[in-house]
């Protein structure tokens, strides 16, 4: 076995699992703050990732672009949660109309994407330049370093936010308990809000690097993010953000891996792959393999 | 509850007018809107089969398009390169289908609400692909077609055009799964799936073995999807891996909520909508009528989550004064409807 393309492949896999990863832990954030799954969530992010393109294409640097997109992706994140998730209900006893209504943003993004910005694609900035180094035979790109860096920064923020500040405790304690947290005084509405633009510009983040990474973008690239992204979730659990981040580079691993070894499946079925995850995961350890177990309660 | 004779006029009435129109159809209309109507009459099919599994028994599905997907391959491919009659080849393509949906109703057993929502919108996203990489099979991106000489064409003795036959062979296929699931829904087994829709633990406490009525019912389901999938190739002989993306999947998702959840004839009247809407919708904003279907399931989930028919009822129900007598439930009871009809 050819052991450089083995760490090459392992190198690239973790440099996919990490974008997968950031667009997971967006999934996370929403899921902890609602009990939701937000089908909408690769949208959302091919919105933003559009709005960075805008901003890159009017002169502005890359790194500001993106930056700049995050900000009005945290507002329209909110703005989301307030105007079209939450008249629609609970989730807990409306599963089926919040399902349908994800879906319903989830095409009328897309479609309001391509209406905005057309149909073809567009060239995206590569945010960390086209250049690599080598260590011992296996070539690092600058965009993997700079990819799994950023990802780095972007867990280690979280983290600070969820434990460290009296928003984060917030939003731990509307995670844990809706009711209790109300009753406590905790402003339930406003913290919904926050954690929706929280993951909306987190997502857009992770957009933003899926674009840079394949250099390219258009409205079909962010429904198979969310394949790969879903598979993350699913593997590391739905309301860990640790599970989301090992999940997001298991998941980058494993297709690069099977589709580099696998010749039956190769590049076409990369995101079958996934897909096979996803369904072994839900048949074997629903909760994943960091999530807590849900106990049904009649 | 109690029919009087002036329900049953009524009924039959309604019923007649209705049949003389889809009968009367093709004949004043030129083949490509025939063609349309026929479109129109396979998405009725699948998303009947949809709110079978949705609207009635609880379970939603995202990834219907890929049965839909999987119906018209195996007609193409059985009748372009093994020869099969079109009938053969929709009987194979049902029962693949059929099989499919068990296979994919296995793990819903354990999969609950959001996450089967997760693994069929996965499905949809995949399928696509799963035709690219066996193209050899399906054609791929260039797509495959039934030859001529091979397609579904009017037998000389009805003197039909050949789009007029194929939408009444279409009709009727479409007349027989309606009735069929009809009396599915009125029969015991009816009652159990919706059951088990509306409290599953009750219903496996009263000893419905739900487990089995869940799993049938993702077959049936995605059967009734395959077959509406198969008889689209019946006036269409062109297959691509395009036609079969998740935005097939969420028309059909459309069609269900917007004719009326649970509602029998709420997915005709719902693929009435989705095929025409398009259509009418002005052709230089081609994402417009995407635009409007997504916003239509946000704004119906919001305002009317029983769809047109839903409507319907309500107005039937206000108009008459019944409101507070037949819907007793506290969630219908809008205090302003009743104040200002009495």
């Amino acid at each position: 076995m050819d052991l450089a393309l083995f760490f090459q492949r392992l190198v690239d896999g973790l440099g996919q699992g990490a974008i997968y990863a950031s667009l997971a832990l967006a999934l996370v954030l929403i899921y902890r703050a609602t009990g939701l799954i937000n089908f909408a969530q690769g949208e959302m992010a091919l919105f933003s990732t559009f709005v960075a393109w805008m901003f890159w294409d009017s002169g502005w640097s890359a790194g500001a672009a993106v930056m700049a997109s995050m900000v009005l992706s945290f507002v329209g994140g909110a703005v989301i949660e307030r105007l079209v998730i939450r008249p629609v209900g609970d989730v807990h006893t409306h599963a089926l109309p919040i399902v349908i209504v994800t879906i319903g943003l989830l095409l009328a993004l897309n479609e309001l994407a391509g209406w905005i910005w057309g149909s073809e694609g567009r060239t995206f900035p590569r945010l960390f330049g086209t250049g690599a180094f080598t260590v011992g035979g296996v070539s690092m790109s600058y965009q993997t370093v700079g990819v799994l860096a950023v990802l780095a920064a972007e867990v280690g923020l979280l983290f600070l936010l969820l434990q460290k500040t009296k928003l984060g405790l917030a939003m731990r304690a509307v995670t844990s308990n809706a009711e209790s947290s109300r009753l406590v005084g905790i402003r339930f509405g406003r913290v919904l809000m926050f954690g929706w633009g929280l993951a909306a510009a987190v997502g857009a983040l992770a957009g933003s690097l899926y674009a840079s990474q394949l250099a390219t973008l258009d409205r079909a690239i962010m429904l198979q993010l969310l394949v790969y992204a879903f598979a993350a979730a699913t593997l590391g659990g739905f309301d860990s953000p640790v599970g989301a981040v090992v999940g997001g580079l298991v998941v980058g691993v494993v297709t690069v891996m099977a589709g580099g070894y696998v010749s039956w499946i190769g590049d076409d079925l990369k995101l079958g792959a996934a897909f096979m995850l996803i369904l072994v995961v839900l048949l074997v350890r629903p909760q994943g393999l960091f999530g807590k177990q849900q106990v049904e309660r009649v | 509850m109690r029919r009087d004779a002036r329900w049953w006029i009524g009924r039959v009435v309604a019923g007649v007018l209705l049949g003389g129109l889809l009968l009367w159809l093709p004949q004043s209309y030129p083949a490509f809107r025939v063609n349309q109507f026929s479109l129109v009459i396979t998405y009725a099919i699948a998303a009947l089969g949809l709110n079978l599994l949705t609207g009635f028994n609880g379970q939603i599905s995202v990834g219907h398009g890929a049965f839909f997907g999987v119906g018209a391959y195996t007609v193409v491919i059985l009748v372009a390169d093994h020869g099969w009659p079109h009938f053969a080849a929709l009987a194979m393509a049902m029962l693949l289908t059929f099989v499919l949906g068990l296979v994919v109703g296995l793990p819903a057993l354990r999969i609950h609400g959001l996450y089967l929502a997760l693994v069929t919108l996965a499905l949809a996203t995949v399928f696509p692909q799963i035709v690219v990489r066996f193209r050899d099979l399906t054609g791929g991106t260039q797509g495959k077609r039934i030859p001529r000489a091979e397609e579904f064409v009017a037998p000389g003795w009805t003197g039909l055009a050949n789009d007029q036959w194929r939408y009444y062979v279409l009709l009727a296929f479409a007349v027989v799964a309606f009735v069929a699931v009809r009396n599915l829904i009125h029969s015991r087994a009816g009652r159990a799936i919706i059951a088990i829709r509306d409290n599953e633990t009750a219903a496996v406490t009263l000893g419905v073995p739900h487990r089995a009525y869940k799993v049938l019912v993702f077959g049936v389901s995605a059967m009734l999807a395959g077959m509406a999938g198969g008889l689209a190739k019946f006036y269409d002989p062109f297959v691509s891996s395009g036609q079969y993306t998740i935005n097939l999947s969420i028309i059909l998702l459309v069609a269900v909520v917007v004719g009326g959840t649970a509602r029998i004839l709420g997915p005709a009247i719902g693929a009435f909508l989705v095929v025409f809407i398009p259509i009418w919708l002005p052709e230089q904003y081609p994402q417009l009528s995407g635009v409007f279907f997504g916003a239509s399931l946000i704004v119906l989930m919001m305002l009317a989550p029983g769809g047109i028919l839903g409507l319907g009822t309500k107005l039937r129900l206000w108009a008459s004064g019944q409101w507070r007598s037949r819907r007793p439930g506290p969630t219908s009871l809008e205090p302003g409807a009743v104040a200002s009809e009495s």
